[in-house]
C-alpha cells in the first residue's frame, strides 16, 4: 500500500514537472557576475511581487552551456557572463533552437594583480607579466621559442626586485582566467614576431612548472594565501581588492593603479566588460524577466552612485547605460555579425 | 647478568629489546591520538572563535519619518547622515510596510533598526570600509547609547542574503530537511529490502557475488559521479526541476544506498541462525520469520547504519553543485519541487563571498552543521545501546 502511494506520488510529480508559465526566474553563469546578479535578485525578490530568482554560479562557460542547451521553459532565462559570448557558443544556441537572444552590458570589472600589504609597491608592465607567466618565451636572440626559464622577477627586468615569481590565480574553467589570458597573452603574442613565425597564432598557454598556481574559483583563498606567502602575487576580480585593502595592495600595471576610476576610463590595461544574455522566447511565459531587467539596468543600481558600485561594480557611463536600456527594452536580437564585428574589445 | 641467565630457565636474551619495541609501539599509538586530538581541538577552537561574533548583530536607533516621499524612495525616510549606517534590508522594506499599514503615513518614530554590515564590523572591532565621517557619526551614536550589539536572531530565522547583516541559515536548513526526507524515503526501504533479499533469499552464486562486489564498490566511488548521474537521469531524462530537493534527495539516496545496504546486511548476518531455525521448527513462513523475529533483532544495527548514511548525505556538497543546488536561493522551499539550497551548500557559497562579514557567518554555519551531525551521531549511538540485544 505504501509503495502504491509512493509510486502515485512520483507520477504526480513527474507529470507536473513539464513546463508551464512560472513566476520564478532562473539565472546561471559567471562567478564574477554572481555577486551583482544575486544582489539584484534579492532586491527584486523583496520589492516586486515575484519570488526571488534562483541565481547559480556556474562560471561563464558552464552557464553558456546550460543556457544554450534548450529553449524550453525548464532552461535558464538569463546567462551571466564576464566576457562576451563566443561565436562557438552562439552557434551551439542556434543548433539547440535558442535563436532569439538579447545582449546587455551592465558594467566593467578590472582583473587586478595584488600582493601582501607588507611588500614595497610593485610596478609591472604587461610585457613583463607575459614573460613571467607564458609557457614558451623568446630566447635572447629573439629568434626561437624556449621553455620559460624565469624564476625571479629581476631575470626579466633588472629594475624589478629579486623576488621569486609565484602567482596564484583562477583555474582554466574560469571566465576571469579566460579574459586574463586573452588580454595579457593573446593580444601580445600576436604582436611578437617569434610567435608569429612559429605559427602560434593567439598563443595563450600558461606555464605549468609550478610558478603559476591555479587556486580554484574561490578568490578568498587566494587573498588568504597572499598574506602568508608574501613573495607571491595573486590574480582576481577588483571587488576582492577593495574588500581586503587591509591585508593586500594592488600592483600597478604599466604605472597605472587599479582603481575604480582607472578601470572605468579603460586606462587600467586589464579590464573587461560584464554582460548578461536574455532568452527572449521566455519573456512571455516568465513575466518577471521584464521587470528584473528594468530594475537591473537602472541608474540606482548600476550607476555611479548605484548600490552595485558599493559592492565593487565599476559603472558604465550614463550614455552606455542608456544604450543597454534601449537594446533590452525592445529585445534587440543578437546576431552573429555583431559578435564577429567587435569580438574582444 | 650472567647469573640471571644461569638461574632463570625462561630467560630470553631478546626480551629487553622486545619490551622496548612494545613500549615504542604504545607510544606511537598514543602519539597518533594526541595529534588527531590536537588537530580537532585547533579546528574547533578556531571555528568557535571566528563564529562567536556572528551571534551578535548591531542595531541603531534612528528617527524614521513615514511620508509620501519615503513610500517611493525609502532612503528619504531617515536623515542623510544615517543612510550608510542603517541596513538596506530594512530600508527597502519601508514602501511595503506603508502599503500594509497606511495609518503610519505622516508619522515619525524613534526606532531601533538593523545596522549596515560595515557598521557591524566596526562595532565588533574588525576591518571595515567606513569613511571618517561615518565613524564619527557612529561614535556619537555610541556615546548616546543609540547603537548596540544584540542577540542575532536573524541568523536562524532568515535565508541567504547579499547583505551580510540580513543573511541566515533558515532556508538552507529547511532545504536540508526536505532533501534528507526524500533521501530517507527512498534509500531506507530500497536499501533494507535489498539487504533482506541478499541475506535471506538469494542463493550464493556468481550473480549475487557480482552484485555484492558492485555494491561495495559503489560505496567507495567519488560522490561527484552521483551528481553527474543525477543530472543525466533525473533532470535530463525525467525532466524533474533543477535545483529542487527532489532531485537532490534522489541523488543523495543513490549515494546513501550502498551504506545502508552494507550495514543492514551486517546487522542481518549478526542475527543468530538458531532464531531462524526455531521459526522453521514452529512452522512459520519466511515472511513471518523475517518480519517477526529477524528484523526486530537486526533493527538497531540497520538504524545506526541509516543514520550514519544520512549524516554523510547531510554534509555532502559535490554532487549538489552539478544539479544546481549550490545557488543563490534566499526563499525557503514550500514543496520538494521548489528550488532550494542545503546547509553545506550555504556554507560553501558564503566562503566565496568577498565581504568580510561573511567570514563569521561561514564559521557560524559550520558550527550549526557540526551540532546537527553531533546530535545525529549521538542518536545513532543511543538507539543502538537502547535496543541492542546481547547474546
Amino acid at each position: 500500500m505504501k509503495t502504491l502511494i509512493f509510486v502515485l506520488g512520483l507520477t504526480v510529480i513527474f507529470s507536473n514537472a513539464n513546463a508551464s508559465p512560472r513566476d520564478q526566474m532562473k539565472i546561471v553563469g559567471s562567478s564574477t557576475v554572481y555577486p551583482f546578479s544575486s544582489y539584484v535578485a534579492e532586491e527584486f525578490g523583496s520589492v516586486s511581487r515575484y519570488p526571488t530568482p534562483v541565481v547559480e554560479s556556474t562560471g561563464t562557460g558552464g552557464g553558456m552551456k546550460l543556457f544554450c542547451s534548450d529553449n524550453s521553459l525548464n532552461s535558464p532565462d538569463i546567462a551571466n557572463a564576464s566576457r562576451r559570448m563566443k561565436i562557438k557558443e552562439f552557434n551551439l544556441c542556434e543548433r539547440n533552437g535558442v535563436k532569439n537572444i538579447t545582449e546587455a552590458m551592465f558594467g566593467y570589472d578590472g582583473i587586478v594583480l595584488a600582493q601582501s600589504e607588507k611588500n614595497k609597491p610593485l610596478n609591472i608592465s604587461k610585457k613583463e607579466l607575459l614573460l613571467a607567466l607564458i609557457k614558451l618565451v623568446p630566447n635572447e636572440k629573439q629568434d626561437k621559442l624556449i621553455d620559460n626559464p624565469y624564476q625571479f622577477w629581476d631575470q626579466i627586468n633588472s629594475n624589478l626586485p629579486h623576488r621569486k615569481i609565484s602567482i596564484y590565480g583562477p583555474p582554466a574553467s574560469s571566465g576571469t582566467r579566460d579574459a586574463f589570458e586573452e588580454m595579457v597573452f593573446e593580444y601580445q603574442t600576436d604582436e611578437i614576431k617569434v610567435y608569429r613565425d612559429a605559427g602560434l597564432k593567439g598563443y595563450r598557454i600558461i606555464r605549468t612548472d609550478g610558478v603559476y598556481i591555479p587556486s580554484g574559483e574561490n578568490d578568498n583563498l587566494i587573498v588568504k594565501k597572499l598574506s602568508k606567502d608574501t613573495a607571491a602575487l595573486g590574480i582576481f576580480g577588483y571587488s576582492f581588492l577593495t574588500e581586503n585593502s587591509d591585508t593586500i595592495s594592488g600592483v600597478t600595471i604599466e604605472g597605472i593603479q587599479p582603481t575604480a576610476k582607472n578601470i572605468a576610463t579603460k586606462q587600467y590595461p586589464i579590464s573587461r566588460s560584464l554582460f548578461f544574455y536574455i532568452k527572449n522566447d521566455h519573456t512571455k511565459d516568465v513575466p518577471a524577466i521584464k521587470e528584473y531587467i528594468e530594475m537591473f539596468l537602472n541608474v540606482d543600481l548600476i550607476g555611479e552612485d548605484g548600490l552595485l558600485a558599493e559592492i565593487g561594480l565599476i559603472p558604465l557611463t550614463d550614455q552606455e547605460i542608456k544604450q543597454s536600456h534601449e537594446r533590452t527594452s525592445k529585445y534587440q536580437k543578437l546576431t552573429l555579425n555583431e559578435l564577429k564585428k567587435n569580438h574582444g574589445f | 647478568m650472567n647469573n640471571q641467565k644461569n638461574h632463570n630457565p625462561f630467560y630470553d636474551p631478546s626480551l629487553s629489546s622486545r619490551h622496548r619495541s612494545a613500549r615504542l609501539f604504545k607510544a606511537f599509538t598514543r602519539g597518533s591520538i594526541l595529534i588527531t586530538l590536537a588537530f580537532l581541538c585547533f579546528f574547533i577552537f578556531d571555528m568557535v572563535r571566528t563564529a562567536y561574533p556572528a551571534m551578535w548583530q548591531s542595531y541603531v536607533k534612528v528617527e524614521v519619518s513615514y511620508n509620501e516621499k519615503s513610500s517611493k524612495i525609502s532612503q528619504k525616510a531617515i536623515d542623510k547622515k544615517f543612510r550608510k549606517i542603517v541596513s538596506r534590508a530594512w530600508l527597502r522594506s519601508i514602501p511595503k510596510l506603508l502599503k500594509q499599514q497606511p495609518e503610519l503615513m505622516g508619522t515619525t518614530a524613534n526606532q531601533w533598526v538593523l545596522a549596515d554590515d560595515q557598521v557591524d564590523q566596526y562595532m565588533k572591532g574588525h576591518h571595515h570600509n567606513l569613511k571618517q565621517k561615518q565613524v564619527s557619526v557612529i561614535e556619537t551614536l555610541k556615546t548616546n547609547a543609540q547603537i548596540e550589539l544584540r542577540w542575532n536572531n536573524i541568523f536562524l530565522s532568515q535565508g541567504d542574503s547579499k547583505l551580510p547583516e540580513n543573511a541566515g541559515v533558515y532556508s538552507s536548513l529547511i532545504g536540508s530537511i526536505f532533501t534528507l526526507f526524500v533521501t530517507l524515503a527512498i534509500a531506507f526501504p530500497l536499501g533494507v529490502m535489498t539487504a533482506i533479499h541478499l541475506e535471506e533469499f538469494a542463493r550464493d552464486n556468481m550473480l549475487t557475488r557480482i552484485i555484492e562486489v558492485n555494491i561495495n564498490n559503489l560505496a567507495a566511488i567519488p560522490s561527484i559521479l552521483f551528481g553527474l548521474l543525477g543530472l543525466a537521469v533525473f533532470i535530463n531524462l525525467f525532466g524533474l526541476p533543477r535545483s529542487s530537493p527532489l532531485v537532490g534527495g534522489l541523488t543523495l539516496a543513490l549515494m546513501t544506498l550502498p551504506i545502508i545496504i552494507v550495514s543492514a546486511r551486517a546487522a542481518l548476518r549478526s542475527v543468530p541462525d538458531s532464531i531462524r531455525q526455531a521459526g522453521y521448527g514452529l512452522g512459520l513462513t519466511k515472511i513471518q520469520i523475517i518480519q517477526g523475529n529477524v528484523l526486530p533483532i537486526a533493527f538497531p544495527g540497520i538504524l545506526t547504519g541509516t543514520i550514519i548514511g544520512l549524516a554523510q548525505a547531510m554534509g555532502e556538497t559535490a554532487p549538489l553543485i552539478i544539479i544546481g543546488m549550490i545557488a543563490f536561493i534566499p526563499d525557503s522551499p514550500n514543496s520538494i519541487t521548489d528550488a532550494a539550497t542545503v546547509l553545506p551548500a550555504q556554507i560553501f557559497t558564503w566562503a566565496g563571498m568577498p565581504e568580510r562579514a561573511y567570514v563569521e557567518k561561514t564559521a557560524a554555519g559550520i558550527m550549526v552543521i557540526l551540532l546537527i551531525l553531533f546530535f545525529l551521531n549521538a542518536a545513532a549511538i543511543y538507539l543502538r545501546k537502547k535496543y541492542e540485544i546481547k547474546w
